[in-house]
C-alpha cells in the first residue's frame, strides 16, 4: 500500500504554440513504450496525427448548460437582460401572437450561470445541457491514447481536459501502466490550468525567440503557482545561441530544471508529414537529442517528486 | 465520530477512489452507532468546476470528522481545515482494507505541506 | 475596418503577420491600431516595442460575505453553478478564481450579507509604437477565464482606418471572443499536417460567424501544394505566402520585425494589403481610404528604396530609440 499505486503524469507544455511540443510528446511516447497518452489540446488535437490511432471508443461530451428562452412563454419583461452580466441576452428574438419581439440568448456568450433562469417570472427560461464535443479512447503502437475534440467555437475546454485526464488515469490504473504522457494546450488559461492541476511534472518545450521566452516565463509562473516541478527544453536551440542561453538562465532562476536542447532539424517536419514520431523514423540530430532528453528525465518518473523540490506531495 | 471513505463502488470490497472531489461515492461509517451508509457524490463529481469544494462542503454539513482518500487539492483543503475534518491519505486497496488500516492506527493525517492537486 | 488575425494552431506566425501588416499599413499612411487579444500569451509588444502610456486593470465582481450577518443558510452556495461559494456549519467561504461574477449569490441572500467587490483578472495596456496605436491585454497568471480581458482589450482600441486584432490561437471561447464582431478574418497557417488540420477547424469556426476570410500561408515550401488544395476545396483565397526561410526565423528570434529587416518581405506584405483591399467588405472600407492606400503602395514600389530600410528610415528610428517594454516598468511608464 505504498508506491505500487504511484502513477506519474508528465505534462508537456509550451506557453507559446508551435514550439514542437507535440513532436516531442509523440517521440517520448515511442521511447517510453508503455505509457498512456493523453492529448489535452482539445481544441486543436494534433497528437493523433502522428500516432496512427485506431479508435476503440467514442463518447459525447456534455459541456455544461446554456440558457434558452421559450419564446411562446416570454412576456418581454426584460428582467433576464437586466441581470445578465455576460451581455448574452438580446431583444431580437422572434415574436409571437402577443408580441413583436421576444428576448433571445446568444449561446456563445452565455456562461450558464442560471441567473436568468432563476429570475424569470414566467419560468420561460430553460437551462439546457450543450453538446460540447467528443472524446475518444484509441489504441496506438505505443500505448492507449485518450484524445478529444471540442466542438469548434465551444467553451468549457477546461472541463473536457479534466475528463480526458481522468480517463487516462483510469486506463493507466486498469492496465497497470505507471506513466501518463500528456500533450498540453498552449497558453496559460483555463485548459492549461486544467492540464496542470494534479499533474506530477511539467516538461516545458520552448524556442529561442522573444515570444518563446516571454510565454515560458508565464508558464513557469503558473507551474510554481501549482507547486509542480518543471523541466525546460529549448527546441531549435541553434536558431539563436544567445537567446537559448538567456532562456535557460531565466528558467533556472525561476526554479525550473534546464534539460537537453534539441537542434533545428527538418527531419522533424518530414516525420510529421509521414504521420510518424521523429524518433520512430529518423536517427538525425533532433531524434538523437530527444533520446538523450528521455534518458535524462526517465529516472525521475518512477517516484513522486521528493520534498527537496517542495512539491507538497506525500512522500509515499 | 463519522468517517468518510471515497470509493468507486457500493460495498466494502470496492476500491478506494484516490480522487477526492470527483469520487463517485463515499462510504460513511459512524463509529458511535456502527451504522454504515453510502453517499452518492454524483452531483459534485459531474460539476464543471469546483468538485472538491462541493464535496468538502457536503461532508462538512454532514458532520464528518475524518476522510480517507488519495489526496485533496487546496480548495477542498481550505474547507476541510475550516470544518476541522482530518484527511488520511490512502494509496490504494479496498474500502475494507483502508478501514482496517485506519482502525489499527497505520494512517497518518495529512498536513498542510502535503496537500496536492488531485 | 476590423481585421482579425487568427489561427487554429499556435506558433504559425500570427503575431508576425499581425505586426508586419500593422507596420506596412502605417508606412503607407493609414491610421492603424494593433490590438493584442492573445491575452494568455501576448507577444506583439516584443516586436513593436511600444511606449505604454496607460495601464488599466480588468476586474470582475466577486462576492464578499459579511460573516457577522450571514445566516449560514447556504442559499448562495446552492445557487452558484460554478461552486465558487461553500457554506459550512460556521462560515461561508468564497473562491474568487472560480467565480464568474454572475451576481446570483448577492441576489438570493435573504439578509443582504453579500456585497460585490472588484477582483483583478488582468490588465489592458495602451500606448503607441511609432505611428501605430498599440493596445494589449494580459491575463493575470492563475486566472482561468480570458474572455473578459479580451472584451476589455477590444473596447480599449482607438478608432483607426485599420484595427488589427491579434487573436488567441485555437478554436475555443478565447478565439471566438476575438473573432466575434470583426469585419474580416485572416487565418495564418503553415503547410504541415498539424497546421492544415488546425486550419480546417479554424475555418469551421469562421463559418459559424458567417464572416469573410482569407488565408496566409507561412513557412511556405515551393512545391508543397497541400495548403493550396485545402483552400481551393474550402473556397477560401490565399492572400499571401511567406517563404520558409532560416533568415526569417533568425530575425524573429532576435525580436526583429521581419518585414523591416528581411529583404523581399516588404513586397509580400504590400501585395497582401492590395489583396485585402479586394477582399474586405466594401462598406467597411471607404473609397477614399482604399484609393489612398493603393496610391501609396504603387508609389513605394516605384521608388528604388525597396528591401531593408536604410538607417535613416523615419519610421524605424523612433521605435529603435524607444526602450524595450518589460512587464514591471509599465507602471512607471503609465505615470509619465
Amino acid at each position: 500500500m505504498s508506491d505500487a499505486a504511484f502513477i506519474c503524469e508528465l505534462v508537456v507544455m509550451s506557453g507559446k504554440g508551435g514550439t514542437g511540443k507535440t513532436s516531442v510528446t509523440a517521440s517520448l511516447a515511442v521511447l517510453a513504450g508503455s505509457a498512456v497518452l493523453a492529448d489535452c489540446d482539445v481544441d486543436a488535437s494534433n497528437l493523433p496525427l502522428v500516432l496512427d490511432p485506431r479508435e476503440q471508443r467514442r463518447e459525447t461530451f456534455t459541456g455544461g448548460v446554456r440558457a434558452r428562452i421559450r419564446r411562446e412563454d416570454c412576456t418581454a419583461c426584460g428582467q433576464c437582460k437586466a441581470l445578465c452580466r455576460f451581455d448574452a441576452i438580446f431583444f431580437d428574438g422572434p415574436g409571437h401572437g402577443r408580441l413583436p419581439h421576444t428576448y433571445r440568448v446568444d449561446s456563445a456568450a452565455c456562461e450558464g450561470c442560471g441567473v436568468c433562469h432563476d429570475v424569470c417570472p414566467e419560468h420561460a427560461i430553460d437551462l439546457e445541457p450543450t453538446e460540447g464535443g467528443e472524446w475518444f479512447v484509441s489504441e496506438t503502437r505505443f500505448g492507449p491514447l485518450l484524445h478529444a475534440r471540442l466542438r469548434p467555437g465551444h467553451g468549457n475546454s477546461g472541463r473536457l481536459v479534466t475528463l480526458v485526464r481522468d480517463q487516462a488515469r483510469q486506463v493507466a490504473e486498469a492496465a497497470g501502466r505507471r506513466l501518463i504522457l500528456v500533450d498540453g494546450p498552449p497558453g496559460i488559461g483555463c485548459p492549461v490550468i486544467a492540464s496542470l492541476t494534479g499533474a506530477t511534472r511539467v516538461l516545458a518545450v520552448t524556442e529561442p525567440t522573444p515570444s518563446g521566452e516571454h510565454d515560458l516565463e508565464r508558464l513557469l509562473a503558473l507551474a510554481r503557482h501549482f507547486s509542480i516541478p518543471a523541466w525546460v527544453c529549448v527546441n531549435k536551440h541553434d536558431l539563436n545561441a544567445d537567446m537559448t542561453l538567456q532562456i535557460e538562465r531565466r528558467a533556472a532562476a525561476l526554479g525550473a530544471t534546464v534539460t537537453e536542447r534539441i537542434p533545428y532539424d527538418p527531419a522533424v517536419t518530414a516525420a510529421q508529414r509521414r504521420g510518424r514520431p521523429v524518433v520512430d523514423v529518423d536517427h538525425g540530430p533532433a531524434a538523437a537529442a530527444i533520446r538523450k532528453l528521455w534518458e535524462r528525465v526517465r529516472p525521475f518518473l518512477a517516484d513522486p517528486p521528493g520534498p527537496q523540490l517542495d512539491t507538497g506531495r506525500p512522500a509515499g | 465520530m463519522k468517517l468518510a471513505i471515497s470509493t468507486r463502488g457500493q460495498d466494502v470490497n470496492a476500491p478506494v477512489d484516490l480522487h477526492f472531489g470527483r469520487t463517485r461515492f463515499f462510504r460513511i461509517v459512524d463509529f458511535e452507532t456502527g451504522a454504515e451508509t453510502l453517499l452518492n457524490n454524483a452531483r459534485a463529481a459531474n460539476a464543471p468546476q469546483g468538485a472538491g469544494i462541493q464535496t468538502a462542503q457536503t461532508l462538512a454539513r454532514l458532520g464528518v470528522q475524518a476522510v480517507l482518500t488519495g489526496g485533496v487539492g487546496p480548495n477542498a483543503w481550505r474547507i476541510l481545515q475550516a470544518a476541522r475534518i482530518q484527511v488520511f491519505s490512502v494509496r490504494g486497496g479496498s474500502v475494507g482494507q483502508a478501514l482496517q488500516s485506519f482502525r489499527e492506527g497505520l494512517l497518518r493525517p495529512l498536513t498542510e505541506k502535503q496537500v496536492t492537486y488531485f | 475596418m476590423n481585421l482579425v488575425i487568427a489561427s487554429g494552431k499556435g506558433g504559425t506566425g500570427k503575431t508576425t503577420v499581425a505586426t508586419s501588416l500593422a507596420v506596412t499599413l502605417a508606412r503607407h499612411g493609414q491610421t492603424v491600431a494593433y490590438v493584442d487579444c492573445d491575452v494568455e500569451t501576448p507577444n506583439g509588444h516584443l516586436f513593436l516595442k511600444p511606449m505604454v502610456t496607460r495601464e488599466r486593470p480588468v476586474e470582475k465582481l466577486v462576492p464578499r460575505v459579511n460573516q457577522e450577518t450571514c445566516l449560514l443558510c447556504g442559499l448562495c452556495a446552492a445557487v452558484c453553478r460554478f461552486n465558487a461559494i461553500a457554506c459550512l456549519p460556521d462560515q461561508t467561504l468564497v473562491y474568487e478564481e472560480l467565480c464568474h461574477g454572475c451576481g446570483g449569490c448577492t441576489r438570493v441572500c435573504p439578509v443582504g450579507a453579500i456585497t460585490e467587490a472588484p477582483h483583478p483578472v488582468g490588465v489592458v495596456k495602451v500606448g503607441a509604437a511609432g505611428a501605430i496605436q498599440f493596445v494589449s491585454g494580459t491575463l493575470n497568471v492563475g486566472e482561468s477565464t480570458s474572455p473578459p480581458v479580451i472584451r476589455a482589450t477590444r473596447q480599449a482600441a482607438p478608432a483607426a482606418d485599420w484595427t488589427i486584432l491579434d487573436a488567441p490561437p485555437g478554436t475555443a471561447c478565447p478565439m471566438m471572443e476575438a473573432v466575434r464582431g470583426s469585419d474580416y478574418v485572416v487565418l495564418v497557417t503553415e503547410p504541415t499536417p498539424f497546421g492544415l488540420h488546425d486550419l480546417r477547424l479554424a475555418l469551421e469556426v469562421v463559418k459559424t460567424f458567417d464572416l469573410p476570410c482569407g488565408v496566409v500561408v507561412n513557412r511556405a515550401q515551393p512545391g508543397a501544394t497541400e495548403a493550396r488544395d485545402l483552400c481551393r476545396q474550402a473556397r477560401v483565397r490565399i492572400l499571401a505566402e511567406i517563404p520558409d526561410a532560416v533568415a526569417i526565423a533568425k530575425e524573429y528570434s532576435r525580436g526583429q520585425l521581419v518585414v523591416e529587416t528581411v529583404p523581399g518581405l516588404r513586397e509580400i506584405f504590400d501585395q497582401l494589403c492590395l489583396r485585402l483591399l479586394e477582399e474586405v467588405p466594401k462598406e467597411k472600407c471607404p473609397h477614399e481610404m482604399r484609393q489612398r492606400l493603393e496610391a501609396a503602395i504603387r508609389a513605394s514600389s516605384q521608388s528604388p528604396a525597396t528591401g531593408p530600410p536604410a538607417a535613416g528610415d523615419p519610421f524605424s528610428t523612433p521605435r529603435l530609440a524607444a526602450p524595450r517594454q518589460r512587464e514591471e516598468p509599465t507602471r512607471a511608464a503609465s505615470a509619465s
